[in-house]
């Protein structure tokens, strides 16, 4: 039997299109506009082909800050990920600790990013700020405004507390939707703690795990507001990340044709490594099904 | 392997229970023989899987104590019993094969390689899933992951007993005959203790050398199938065991005589006097229609194939009895009951006559 065909429908996508094209479409193609054209402002443009690509392509102060940002999210996925589990399981199961230490934990996710920032640029001051202030007075030399290595302690810190809850909480889900009878049958099979992580916790956080991950990592790599708070991407260009990089490039020296051949590429870095990361991990699924 | 007693045994959720309501499980002295086959029977709710739970170490009991042999494991972790249990739902290890899953319990025990090979080999014969061992268990039919969920429960040839918490349910019938066929033959060739838990009769009676019935968080009974049928020992066995279930009349009984509505009955046996309500039982396969004795108001009959059922009432009351092939309905119907088959209850509990009457 032929299948009636009925094209109409498209229509009813219409809308949808019309308001992403008005959202994101359109503002993303003056970005693509900027690329490859030159301007001196009074809409006047001039045609300036991948040149500004290529300038991005070889400018090392690009290169600079997509190490720092790999290095960034590496390390905050290396912490976060496994602290998130470990919290997951050891979090109460129910009753009154179980709803306490849920809101606990939801709350650094309700706060604004730039109150986290400020948050963490008082904390960790060694004038007035109790992190730092009692770092100082323990004689520990800590300075996130001059030290590199102190800013980037501060700065994955401050992100951990941020945004280990997340990883927590989607962990914890997914823990709760085992039945108990899983843990008895462990139980009853002699299993050994480690056992009941490999074999029973684990498989079934794995969907909800790789949510947190891709979330994690697309976050992590557009991190922005936190640490241009706490150290505006100093001391010199230590926690300029890469988004801090393009702002500063954009706004700050007006630079918008390299900054727009930046951004692209870096939009196109995002969507090509979360695209990476579903792909790997959906396919170790499939083929554990087979 | 060993006995399995249960001493001044009672279970309560609750953290503080007050009345006797509290309980799932009411104070219970029992003692399960090593290498019995039994079968707990009872219906939903009623505290087998309690019972279960507490017997592996799931479930520590509020009072009272549990021993393997002359060992006390009250408070001993269900890992140090060396237990087998198998859930009413499938329980399977996803991420492992079949093989793995029927070899987990083993190598959690340090088990030889080679020795694991050889019974995995031997339980999935038993199962019948030779062909699957290299398959995932994700995979798999409910039907086929209770099985490997069977086998794990049979894996280990050690064990102190292996429990059942009606482990067939999601099986499909034709393989549920073939199963429990499987579990006693295995029961008879390696002589573990096996409980096996559930609330369908036939499986109970076909399983078990002894059932063991429970109403309310209470045994009522513990004894061979015969014993259940011919005397039981509460109401509720009457009533729960046999298709359909004992008739009972609530009844006056002095004697070797029960008065039921002003008619006599004779009974097989002398009886003290009783107190609170008294019922007399009688199974509907001891009940014979005539035209003599005590009449009764035919509602309808039932064919079931081997027999047929009639549904009567008798002074208000519901009577079922067993009719013979063939055998018509007397144009005024009367019963009788087998004098010796009936059963005297107060207060639900079955009383024992004093001596031997009349009709015995």
């Amino acid at each position: 039997m032929d299948k009636t065909q009925n094209n109409k429908a498209w229509f009813l996508v219409l809308p949808v299109l019309v308001l992403v094209a008005f959202s994101a479409v359109l503002p993303l193609m003056t970005v693509v506009n900027y690329a490859f054209n030159d301007t001196f402002g009074n809409n006047e443009f001039f045609w300036a082909g991948l040149e500004w690509f290529e300038d991005m392509v070889t400018s090392d102060r690009l290169h600079d800050a997509l190490g720092r940002q790999i290095l960034f999210s590496a390390i905050i996925l290396t912490i976060q990920v496994p602290l998130g589990i470990f919290i997951a399981l050891n979090m109460p199961k129910k009753g009154f600790w179980a709803s306490l230490v849920l809101i606990l934990m939801a709350l650094p996710l309700l706060i604004p990013f730039n109150v986290v920032g400020t948050i963490w640029q008082i904390f960790g001051r060694v004038d007035i700020g109790l992190l730092g202030h009692t770092l100082a007075a323990l004689g520990i030399d800590y300075n996130y405004t001059n030290d590199p290595i102190d800013a980037w302690i501060t700065v994955v810190v401050m992100d951990v507390w941020h945004w280990t809850s997340l990883v927590a909480l989607l962990c914890y889900a997914g823990l709760q939707s085992i039945p108990q009878a899983y843990y008895q049958a462990a139980k009853i099979d002699q299993a050994t703690r480690w056992s009941v992580f490999r074999y029973i916790e684990l498989p079934k956080m794995k969907g909800v795990l790789l949510i947190a991950v891709l979330l994690r990592f697309m976050d992590s790599f557009m991190i922005y507001t936190e640490p241009f708070v706490v150290t505006g991407g100093g001391p010199g260009n230590s926690t300029t990340f890469l988004s801090i990089d393009l702002a500063k490039m954009a706004t700050g020296q007006f630079d918008l044709g390299p900054a727009a051949a930046f951004s692209l590429m870096y939009f196109c870095v995002i969507l090509l490594i979360s695209w990476v990361f579903y792909t790997v991990m959906t396919n170790l699924d499939r083929e554990e099904n087979r | 392997m060993s006995r399995i007693t249960l001493s001044n045994l009672a279970h309560s959720y609750l953290p503080q229970p007050k009345s006797d309501a509290d309980f799932a499980l009411k104070e219970m002295d029992h003692v399960w023989d090593d290498g019995g086959a039994y079968a707990l029977l009872g219906a939903s709710g009623c505290g087998k899987t309690t019972l279960l739970n507490i017997i592996s170490g799931l479930v520590r009991p509020s009072q009272g104590r549990v021993l393997f042999g002359d060992r006390d494991v009250t408070d001993a972790e269900t890992t140090e019993r060396n237990i087998a249990q198998v859930f009413q739902f499938p329980v399977v290890y996803d991420t492992m094969t079949v093989r793995q899953n029927l070899a987990f319990p083993l190598r959690n025990r340090g088990m030889d390689p080679a020795y694991i090979a050889r019974r995995i080999e031997q339980i999935a014969a038993m199962i019948g899933m030779e062909a699957m061992l290299d398959k995932k268990a994700r995979g798999l039919t409910a039907d086929a992951k209770q099985k490997i969920s069977l086998g794990r429960g049979m894996v280990r040839e050690d064990v102190n007993a292996i429990l059942f918490d009606e482990p067939l349910t999601v099986i499909d019938p034709h393989m549920k005959w073939e199963l429990r066929t499987q579990l006693k033959s295995l029961h008879r060739e390696f002589g573990h203790t096996m409980i096996y838990v559930t609330h369908d009769q036939t499986e109970a009676l076909t399983f078990a050398d002894k059932v063991v019935v429970m109403h309310e968080g209470r045994v009522v009974q513990m004894g061979t199938p015969e014993e259940l049928f011919e005397t039981p020992a509460h109401t509720f066995v009457g009533y729960f065991i046999g298709s359909p279930g004992m008739n009972l009349f609530d009844a006056e009984v002095s004697g070797a005589e029960a008065r039921l509505g002003g008619v006599s009955v004779p009974l097989g046996a002398v009886y003290g006097p009783t107190s609170g309500r008294t019922q007399i039982g009688i199974r509907p396969e001891y009940v014979t229609l005539s035209d003599q004795g005590l009449p009764v108001t035919v509602k309808r009959v039932e064919d079931v194939g081997r027999h047929r059922i009639l549904r009567a009432e008798l002074g208000g009351q519901p009577l079922n009895a067993i009719l013979g092939e063939g055998m018509a309905i007397p144009a005024d119907p009367r019963v009788t009951f087998a004098p010796a088959r009936v059963n005297v209850y107060a207060n639900d509990w079955r009383i024992a006559p004093q001596a031997a009457g009349r009709g015995a």
